[in-house]
C-alpha cells in the first residue's frame, strides 16, 4: 500500500519525523542520566588489563636468585625501534651475576622509543625478559623514562610468566598483581567493571 | 522614604548574590547531568561531588592575567563585557520571584520592580544584551571574532522576533503588560467543567489556570526562540569552539571572559523564569499553613530549575545546528507560525468576549 501524500503536507511530515527522532534521542540521555558511569577514577582505581597485556618490561630472575640475562644483545638487535641499549661484561667467581659467561652490566629501555611489539622479549634466549601489565608510564623528563636495570630487574622470580598463561574463565586477572608488587607498582583495584571471558 | 530605598537596596543585592550563587551552582549541575548522561563522572573534586568546582572555576578566571589584544579597540574591548552583563541582571529585575512577605507591618513584594511593561522591559533586555557581543566581536580587532559576531548578532535579532511575538498572545489574555499582573491572571483553577457529569465537574477547579493549557503552541515556540535567544545548545553556533573558532570572545581571556560566561548562564535563568510567569503560573502553587510566604519560593524556584534541567537536558542531546538551517528556522518556520497563532488566540479572544 503506497498512500500518496499531497506535497503541500510534505514538510509537516518531516517536521514531525524530526521532533520524534529528537524526544528518542531525549530519551536515551535521560535513560543514561539514571545509570552508573562507565569511566573509572584512574589514579585511585585502575583497571585490571588482560593477561597478555604487553606494558612495561620486566628482567627475571632463576629460581637461585640469579639473573637470567646473559648480556647476548640479541633483544638489543631484535628491537625495530633501538629502543634498547645493552653493555655485556664477564662473570667472575667472586661476582657472580648469571649462570652463564655474561651478564648485562649496563640494560636499558628507552620507553620514549619503544613501541611495545614484543619482539625482544621473543628474540630473548633464556626467557629473560618478560613484558609485564604496568602501562602507567609517564614522567615529567626524558630521562626519567629510560629505565635502567635496577629499575627493570625483579626482585624474586616471577611465578606467572604473563605472556604463557591464558586465564580460565572467572579466575582473577589478580594472579598478576604479583607481577604488579613484585614491581612495586599501584594495586589494582578489586571491583572489576567486566567480567573477561576468554574460554566464551 | 528612607525605609523604602533601604528595603529595595536590600532586595537588589539579595537578588543579586541568589542570581551569582545559581549561576555557580547551574554551571557545576550542567556539567555533573551532561557528564552523566554521556556515562562520565563529571567534576568530583572540589567539595562534596564537585559542589566547589565552578567556584573554583570563577577564582581561576579572577586571577588569570588580562589579555588585551594589539589591535583591539582598547576601551569597547573593556566595555563590551560589561555590557552583555548589565542587560541580563536588569531582566531579572521585574521577575516576581515570589508573592510577598509582610516585615514589621509592611508588605514587601518579592519582586524588585512592579514594571506596568515588564515583559517589554524583559524583551528590551535581551536586545540590549546583543550589543555586548557584536562590539566584543567588532573590538577585539580580530577576524575570527568579527565573523562570529556578526552571526551571532543574526541569529539573535532573528529570534528576538519570534521570541515576542510569542509572548502577545499571553499578554492578550491576560491583559496586561504586568508580571504581576500576569501571574495573577493564572492564579485558580478553571471552574466547573459544565459538559462533565455534575459529580466530577468540579476536577476543573483542581486543574490550575495556567496558560500553558490553551497557550502550548505559544510556548513551544517562546521555548525555541528562547533556546536560539540564550545562544544556547542545539543553537550554540555563537560559541561553536570545534568547528567555528568559538566566536565573539575568541580574544577574551579572564574575568573579562567570566562576563560574558556569566551573562549567558543569567540568561538561561532570566528565560526560565519567563516561561515559568508567562505560561506555568509563576510562583503559584500550593502551599502549608505555616510560614506562607515561602511555598511561592519554593514553587518559582521549582520550577525555574525544571527549565534549567530541561536546558541541560537539551543540551546533552541535540547535535549543533547548521547555520543555513538555523536561520530558515527562525524566518520561515517560527516567525510565520507565531504571527499566525497570535492571530488565532486574538480571533479566539474577541470571539469568547461576544
Amino acid at each position: 500500500m503506497n498512500l500518496k501524500v499531497p506535497k503541500a503536507v510534505e514538510p509537516l511530515f518531516e517536521i514531525l519525523g524530526g521532533v520524534v527522532a529528537s524526544l528518542k534521542g531525549l530519551g536515551i540521555t535521560l535513560k543514561h542520566l539514571g545509570r552508573k558511569p562507565i569511566t573509572i577514577q584512574y589514579p585511585e582505581q585502575r583497571r585490571d588489563p588482560f593477561p597478555r597485556f604487553k606494558g612495561r618490561h620486566v628482567l627475571d630472575r632463576h629460581s637461585d636468585g640469579l639473573e637470567k640475562c646473559i648480556g647476548c644483545e640479541l633483544c638489543a638487535g631484535a628491537c625495530p625501534a633501538d629502543a634498547i641499549l645493552v653493555v655485556g661484561a664477564d662473570n667472575t667467581p667472586e661476582d657472580r651475576r648469571s649462570p652463564g659467561e655474561r651478564y648485562a652490566e649496563i640494560y636499558e629501555i628507552n620507553y620514549l622509543r619503544c613501541i611495545f611489539c614484543g619482539l625482544c622479549v621473543e628474540a630473548c634466549p633464556t626467557e629473560a625478559l618478560v613484558m609485564s601489565n604496568a602501562y602507567d608510564l609517564a614522567a615529567d623528563s626524558r630521562e626519567a623514562l629510560i629505565f635502567t636495570k635496577d629499575m627493570l630487574l625483579v626482585d624474586a622470580p616471577l611465578q606467572v610468566r604473563p605472556s604463557d598463561e591464558i586465564l580460565p574463565a572467572g579466575q582473577e586477572v589478580g594472579d598478576y598483581k604479583m607481577i604488579k608488587e613484585a614491581l612495586g607498582g599501584g594495586e589494582g583495584s578489586l571491583e572489576r567493571p567486566y567480567d573477561i571471558n576468554l574460554d566464551g | 522614604m528612607r525605609a523604602a530605598v533601604v528595603l529595595l537596596l536590600a532586595k537588589v543585592l539579595i537578588v543579586f548574590g541568589a542570581i551569582l550563587g545559581m549561576v555557580l551552582f547551574i554551571i557545576w549541575f550542567e556539567r555533573k547531568a551532561v557528564a552523566r548522561m554521556q556515562s562520565r563522572i563529571g567534576p568530583n573534586r572540589w567539595g562534596p561531588f564537585g559542589l566547589l568546582t565552578s567556584l573554583a572555576d570563577g577564582i581561576k578566571l579572577f586571577f588569570k592575567e588580562p589579555v588585551t589584544p594589539d589591535g583591539a579597540e582598547r576601551f569597547t574591548y573593556a566595555l563590551a563585557p560589561v555590557l552583555a552583563l548589565i542587560p541580563a541582571f536588569l531582566a531579572f529585575a521585574v521577575i516576581p520571584f515570589g508573592d510577598g512577605v509582610t516585615l514589621f507591618g509592611e508588605r514587601v513584594d518579592f519582586v524588585i520592580a512592579d514594571l506596568n511593561v515588564a515583559v517589554l522591559w524583559v524583551v528590551g533586555m535581551g536586545s540590549l544584551a546583543v550589543y555586548g557581543i557584536v562590539l566584543a566581536g567588532w573590538s577585539s580587532g580580530s577576524k575570527y571574532p568579527l565573523l562570529g559576531a556578526v552571526r551571532s548578532t543574526a541569529q539573535m535579532i532573528s529570534y528576538e522576533i519570534p521570541l515576542s511575538l510569542s509572548l502577545i498572545p499571553v499578554v492578550m489574555l491576560a491583559g496586561t503588560l504586568s508580571m504581576r499582573g500576569i501571574v495573577d491572571a493564572q492564579r485558580g483553577g478553571f471552574g466547573d467543567i459544565t459538559w462533565l457529569p455534575d459529580a466530577i465537574a468540579g476536577i476543573g477547579n483542581l486543574i490550575p489556570r495556567w496558560h500553558i493549557f490553551f497557550q502550548w503552541p505559544a510556548f513551544l515556540l517562546f521555548l525555541i526562540s528562547g533556546i536560539a535567544e540564550t545562544n544556547r545548545a542545539p543553537f550554540d553556533l555563537p560559541e561553536a569552539e570545534t568547528e567555528l573558532v568559538a566566536g565573539f570572545h575568541t580574544e577574551y581571556s579572564g574575568i573579562k571572559f567570566a562576563m560574558f560566561f556569566l551573562s549567558e548562564y543569567i540568561h538561561i535563568i532570566t528565560i526560565s523564569a519567563m516561561a515559568v510567569t508567562m505560561f506555568f503560573g509563576g510562583w503559584d502553587g500550593p502551599g502549608l499553613p505555616f510560614l506562607t510566604w515561602i511555598w511561592p519560593l519554593v514553587w518559582f524556584m521549582g520550577k525555574t530549575f525544571f527549565f534549567v534541567f530541561l536546558f541541560v537536558w537539551l543540551r546533552a542531546t541535540l547535535p549543533r545546528m547548521r547555520y543555513d538551517r538555523l536561520m530558515m528556522l527562525g524566518w520561515k518556520v517560527l516567525i510565520p507560525a507565531s504571527l499566525g497563532w497570535v492571530f488565532v488566540s486574538a480571533a479566539v479572544i474577541v470571539i469568547g468576549q461576544q
